[in-house]
């Protein structure tokens, strides 16, 4: 029997590469595979590709050149490239195949609309940026839904499970649903070469949350980005389906953040409290910009409740999980570390909110 | 689902050195088990090498919103019998940013009993035999019972084998497998009488280990109902009527009871346990009425008695050490969802520590 665990080095050295990009939306994930001679670990060294952007809602023009080393015939007119950026192992293929992530350009060269990694690259190659090297800690909070009626898992059909409470770090058939899906993504992700720091069963039931990070600049987005590629492909053999929305279920329920850790060199270093303050001002400064770029929806999960601020309000606060930003107490008691910027939705760009985070802080002057 | 197993059982140790290691702690119930993971970057062993942790006690009924974070302290590492490879399993107690222990952390008060040089040279040693019921999900009725109806009258499935006796042995044979991998004391086990009802015996274990290792055990028993779809219940009379309750029989002994004479301990330790028997009741486990109730093999709540292999009685002594004229004894009290640190800690105070 031919299964897809197949491992192939035995007899070949090819290799099989799925490439991996983000569509029109700004929150799907595509991909395509295809054969490479050999094994490769650098992702200069992969060939750039093309897709059909006008099944992925990103054909921006009608551009007429074709560039070289295409392996099939596409429609012209929508001929979209991506230039791969980062490589992982494949946890699905295993062997020495791998998981490349792309963001997408026209023939000419330039990125188009919806390639929000473009930017993000050139603030974090930004000689201020670099020199403080900025640090990120992702916590992906997300929902699984039963396929077909798109109602969370474990929650009975056309009913609600008992209030939140026992769902937190759960255990039991009562209490925690889908933990299958959560620990292969925790291994999967292992493997594959991403700072995954850790998974918890979240307030709402059929939520989960895992972390990536510590990461420095542009690879946080890199990372975080794959390893939500992996989530949807477990939950697809699961049979379940995968949701970012920040307020899935209205009511007395949770929402789902993309709480985003963060710090600087000079904020690890000694005096670095003060350096936080000053920072956390900086984004009080910019509150409307940065939430009308921290996720769509959510409005409906910053409500100051369910342990969010209200959107419109700007606070911070020491251990207090009712706060825009979050100091943890650990950095209050050493005098410097890293602050939770707790705004941005489940359904953010990491690109997008990383790099703005750092550019406010360290780009934007008084 | 194949792959997803696949997945699930990757064994880590080929691709990287990093582990995982998950954190277990008693929540706002005191009898709620919550977990949760995170990467290390090597195996580690000892406890005291393994970094503090937080979680947000304002979601366990622990801490207020404002002011949310627990500190989690790792006291006892075990082996992943999930995850395997290097990765572990690691029971906690919590304190507040301060370092005081918060009011639901019983090991803490128990520790110090058990640090205590008296305690000490006594070497308790404690062989705990917890019972619990399996759950059929979503009515909550005990597997493998009628949904709306009752099975024939106990007798049958005490240590029963047959589709028609035995009800989620599956579950009970991972579990002891899994605690074993684990390196749990685990001692044993045996379906229990009343169907669905199931017991495994952890023991004998010394001072503040039974009580980690049998809440670890507990933890590693729930996660396996999870994986069934069944739901466990500690609950120490799940059924109402001519049905066995759940307790947890505490089996005790210290240096002296073992040793030539010990029968004098013993009876001098429960005597001193007679004297205080509101006292224990009171922390053996809520619910505990419903089930001491006389019959089904207990004694009266309000009434304490002791005998030799008498399961009527609050304390029975086993003919063994009657015979040999030292041995243990076995406290029959406890419920089956009494909180170990509890119960253990307070019988090596009363029996050791008090006059």
């Amino acid at each position: 029997m031919v299964s897809s665990t197949l491992n192939l080095t035995d007899t070949t050295e090819k290799i099989i590469a799925e490439y991996i990009w983000i569509d029109g939306s700004g929150l799907g994930l595509r991909s395509k595979a295809r054969t490479l001679p050999g094994p490769v670990t650098d992702p200069a060294k992969l060939p750039k590709w093309n897709y059909d952007g006008s099944s992925t809602d990103q054909a921006p023009g009608d551009d007429k050149n074709i560039q070289d080393s295409v392996p099939h015939s596409i429609d012209e007119l929508y001929l979209l490239f991506f230039s791969p950026q980062a490589i992982f192992k494949d946890p699905f293929r295993r062997g020495n195949n791998i998981l490349v992530m792309c963001d997408a350009y026209t023939p000419a060269g330039e990125p188009i609309p919806t390639n929000k990694r473009f930017n993000a690259a050139k603030i974090f190659s930004d000689p201020d940026v670099l020199a403080e090297e900025p640090w990120y800690g992702i916590e992906q909070e997300y929902t699984l839904l039963q396929k077909d009626v798109k109602w969370p898992i474990g929650w009975p059909v056309g009913g609600f499970p008992g209030p939140q409470g026992p769902y937190y770090c759960g255990v039991g058939a009562d209490k925690a649903f889908g933990r299958d899906i959560v620990d292969a993504h925790y291994k999967a992700c292992l493997y594959a070469g991403i700072n995954i720091s850790g998974i918890n069963g979240e307030v709402m039931p059929g939520q989960w949350e895992f972390q990536v990070g510590p990461v420095v600049g542009i690879s946080a987005g890199d990372q975080l980005w794959m390893a939500r590629y992996i989530l949807e492909r477990i939950t697809e053999i699961a049979g379940a389906v995968l949701s970012f929305d920040p307020k899935p279920v209205q009511g007395d329920w949770n929402g789902a953040g993309a709480h985003t850790n963060y710090s600087t060199k000079s904020m690890r270093n000694d005096g670095g409290l003060d350096v936080i303050k000053k920072a956390i001002e900086k984004l009080g400064s910019r509150h409307k910009e940065h939430i009308s770029a921290y996720g769509k929806g959510n409005e409906r999960r910053l409500t100051g409740r369910h342990e969010t601020a209200d959107i419109n309000t700007f606070s911070w606060g020491v251990a207090n999980r009712g706060a825009s930003i979050r100091v943890g107490r650990d950095t209050e008691k050493a005098g410097k570390g890293y602050f939770e910027d707790r705004r941005p939705a489940s359904n953010m760009d990491p690109y997008i909110v990383t790099s703005m985070i750092a550019e406010t802080t360290i780009l934007l002057k008084p | 689902m194949a792959l997803l197993t696949d997945l699930i059982n990757l064994n880590l140790s080929e691709s990287t050195d990093k582990i995982i290691a998950e954190y277990i702690w008693i929540g706002g119930s005191g009898m709620d088990l919550r977990s949760k993971a995170r990467t290390l970057n090597g195996p580690v062993s000892d406890p005291s090498k393994l970094p503090k942790w937080n979680y947000d006690g304002s979601s366990t009924g622990q801490a207020p919103g404002e002011d949310s974070e627990v500190i989690l302290y790792p006291q006892a590492i075990f082996k992943d019998p999930f995850r395997r490879g290097n990765n572990i399993l690691v029971m906690c107690d919590a304190y507040d940013p301060a370092g005081v222990s918060i009011p639901t952390n019983k090991r803490c008060a128990a520790a110090k009993i058990f640090s205590h040089p008296d305690v000490l040279a006594e070497e308790p040693w404690y062989g705990i035999e917890q019972e619990y019921t399996l759950l059929q999900k979503d009515v909550k009725w005990p597997l493998g019972w009628p949904v709306g109806g009752y099975p024939g009258p106990q007798g049958p499935y005490y240590c029963g084998v047959g589709a028609d006796k035995a009800w989620g042995r599956d579950i009970v044979d991972a579990h002891y497998k899994a605690c074993l991998y684990a390196g749990i004391n685990i001692s044993g086990i045996n379906g229990e009488v009343m169907p669905g009802q199931w017991e495994f015996q952890v023991g004998p274990a010394v001072g503040i280990s039974a009580a980690d290792e049998l809440w670890v055990a507990r933890y590693i028993l729930e996660r396996i109902t999870e994986i069934a779809g069944v739901v466990l219940t500690f609950d120490p009379k799940p059924i109402q009527g001519d049905w066995n309750g759940a307790g947890a029989h505490t089996n005790y002994s210290t240096k002296s009871m073992r040793k030539e004479g010990g029968f004098e301990v013993i009876k001098k330790a429960i005597e001193k346990l007679g004297k205080k028997h509101k006292e224990h009741i009171a922390a053996y486990g809520e619910g505990n009425e419903r089930r001491l109730t006389g019959r089904h093999e207990t004694a009266d709540i309000n009434t304490f008695k002791w005998g030799v292999a008498d399961r009527g009685a609050s304390v029975r002594v086993g003919r063994d050490t009657q015979k040999e004229g030292k041995g243990y004894f076995e406290d029959r009290r406890p419920a089956s969802n009494m909180d170990p640190y509890v119960v253990t800690s307070m019988i090596a105070k009363t029996t050791i520590l008090t006059e």
